[in-house]
Formats: structure tokens, sequence, C-alpha cells
């Protein structure tokens, strides 16, 4: 797809509870990639359902999916 | 039982057997409320701790500032704890997601019933670790110092039982000796006492009891100096544990005296 059509398809998800738009067709991998955290540290959930590291490039996001992304924090 | 004591400096307590695993220091030390990732790194150094807690959350999309990226990880055992859960199902979802990240089956379960006073929800709780016991997590659970819901949880296949001495963060040390002592007599699996700690002295009188270990992390964060905290804590617990081998005397009602009462001059 031309990188300058404006008219390039995007979805609406929600990302950590929060709106965020994304490509159509992307891939919770190509999701993780986009976001300012290192790829390793990082486990992702889609609709509640955990999606294991390996899957990351085979899995789809769709339109309204509920997608979680969590890390390792300091904590008692 | 006498403790081996040797006549190297730095004695220190045996090393801490939990399950099928040995850790070489007894202090479990939480990685939250601390300035920045030196003071954390010098802190945990300090306290000679092997075992550290750590927290699973919502990446922060705003920022990819996070103190945990400054941590040895080859230099300590992380265990993640499900802070901030109020219900079984939010932890032991929180239990899955802290295996995906890699961290194991190892797992500190707080299931909180109350945000005021941060005390477990006991029901939640041992539902909680229940449920993860039978999916194969090794569950270190937080309690309170209810000596029959301890039991339960020993009952439930908990690997570490961990009442609290005090609530969480509140510094007010070792409120009840009285049913913490009953809880480390009854139980089998090993008792560690688990929040509360504001000074040196809680860590010792902790570990008098009986207690295997002990967790703690503002204690350590949230004094002024946290590596000099953090070195008290550690020779504070290595003191009550050979204090608690060493078998205290009996309190008197009134003196004894320790110089021989025959031979005193002018008598």
């Amino acid at each position: 797809m031309n990188q300058h059509n404006r008219s390039a398809a995007t979805i609406e998800v929600r990302l950590n509870g929060k709106s965020h738009t994304l490509p159509q067709g992307s891939t919770v991998a190509e999701l993780i990639v986009s976001l300012p955290v290192e790829p390793t540290a990082i486990a992702v959930e889609q609709n509640r359902q955990i999606v294991p590291r390996s899957l990351h490039p085979a899995t789809t996001i769709e339109a309204g999916d509920e997608l979680e992304v969590v890390t390792i924090v300091g904590g008692g | 039982m006498n403790a081996e004591i040797t006549s190297s400096p730095g004695i220190q307590a045996d090393p801490l057997q939990l399950a099928d695993r040995t850790f070489r220091s007894r202090l479990l030390v939480g990685t939250g409320k601390y300035s920045d990732s030196a003071t954390m790194n010098a802190a945990l150094e300090a306290s000679g701790c092997e075992v550290v807690t750590v927290a699973i959350r919502r990446v922060d999309l705003g920022s990819d500032d996070n103190l945990l990226t400054h941590l040895d990880r080859d230099r300590y055992f992380l265990l993640p704890n499900t802070a901030g859960c109020f219900n079984a199902e939010d932890a032991i979802r929180v239990c899955h997601l802290s295996r995906e990240l890699g961290l194991g089956e190892w797992v500190k379960l707080e299931v909180l019933g109350d945000e005021k006073t941060l005390l477990p929800d006991p029901i939640g709780t041992l539902e909680a670790c229940k449920t993860l016991v039978s999916e194969g997590f090794k569950v270190l659970v937080y309690t309170s110092d209810d000596p029959v819901l301890a039991l339960r949880l020993q009952d439930a296949g908990a690997t570490s039982v961990m009442p609290a001495g005090s609530p969480i963060g509140s510094g007010q040390g070792i409120l009840n000796p009285n049913s913490l002592s009953i809880i480390i007599e009854q139980l089998e699996v090993p008792v560690i006492i688990d929040a509360g700690v504001g000074t040196a002295s809680d860590v010792t009188i902790a570990m008098e009891l009986g207690a295997e270990g002990v967790l703690l992390n503002t204690g350590i964060a949230g004094a002024k100096d946290p590596v000099a905290m953090a070195h008290a804590m550690r020779s504070a617990l290595d003191a009550g544990w050979f204090a608690a081998r060493a078998g205290r005397i009996p309190r008197r009602r009134y003196a004894k005296a320790s110089s021989p009462m025959e031979g005193i001059v002018g008598e």
C-alpha cells in the first residue's frame, strides 16, 4: 500500500484501557515494535487471552480488540 | 539446635529453603518506591538479599523509564507479586501474565480485601491459592496473622505462608507476636513475616519468634538512607536468627546479680 495514501485503512482498539489506532491487518508483533518498550520484556493479552510470544507474529489484531501489554515494574 | 558459629567475620544465618530451592538470604526485599535505580541497586546489594519482589503493570506508553531495566537480573531471583488485586480472578490473571513474562512459577500471592488497610481478603486468598497450586505455581502467600487461615493456606499447598507483622507500609513492626508465634509453631511450611517492618529491631523480633525469613520493602526504600537501613536489616535478621537458636534466658520479675555475692569487699 502506498504510504502516502491518506485513505489507508485503520482500526480502533483498546490498548491498556485507552483508545489506540492501528493500521488494519496489524499483528501483535507489529504493535509491540511500535511501542516504547523492550519487546522481550512484555506480555500481551488479547481480549483477556494471553497471546504467547511465539504467536505474536501470526496473531492479527481486529477492530475493537481489548489489548493489554504488561511488563515488570518495581513492587513490594 | 546449635547454630554453626565460625570465627570468620560476618557470620550469617543459614540459607533459606523454600520448596526445592535454596536462597542465600532470609531477607526478601521489594523493589518499589525507590527514588532512583542507583539507590535501589545499592540498597539491594547492602541487604544481601537474593529474592526481590516485583510487580506486573501495564506498560507506560508515554515513557520507557522503568527502574527495573537497571536491575541485574542474573543476580536476583525475581518474585512477582499480585499487589493491587482485589479478587482471586485478577490475582490468577496476573500470575498467568507473570509466567508469560518468563518469571516462572513462583509468585507472591496477595488478594486484598480493603483499600485503606490493605488487609488480605481471606476467602479470595484461599481460593486463588488453591487454583494456583493446582496449576503448578509455587505460592508464597500474604495473609493476616490469623492462625486458622494460615493452616488452611498450608493445606491448600502454599510453599510459604507470609503473615503481616502489621499493615503494609505502616512501619508499625510486629503488632501481634502471640498470633505470629502460634502460626510459626503450628505450620510445617516456612513462615515468612511480610509487611509492616519499620526498622531493624522489627526484623530481629520476627526472627526471634522463629520466622524463617522476613519480606520488606518500604522499611528500606522509605528510609532516609536506604543503603544504611538495608545493611541494618541484614544484620538484624542474622541477629534474630542466631538469638532464636541460642535459647534466651527466662524473664524474671526481680534482679539476679551477675557478679558473685560472696567475698564483697568490706563485708
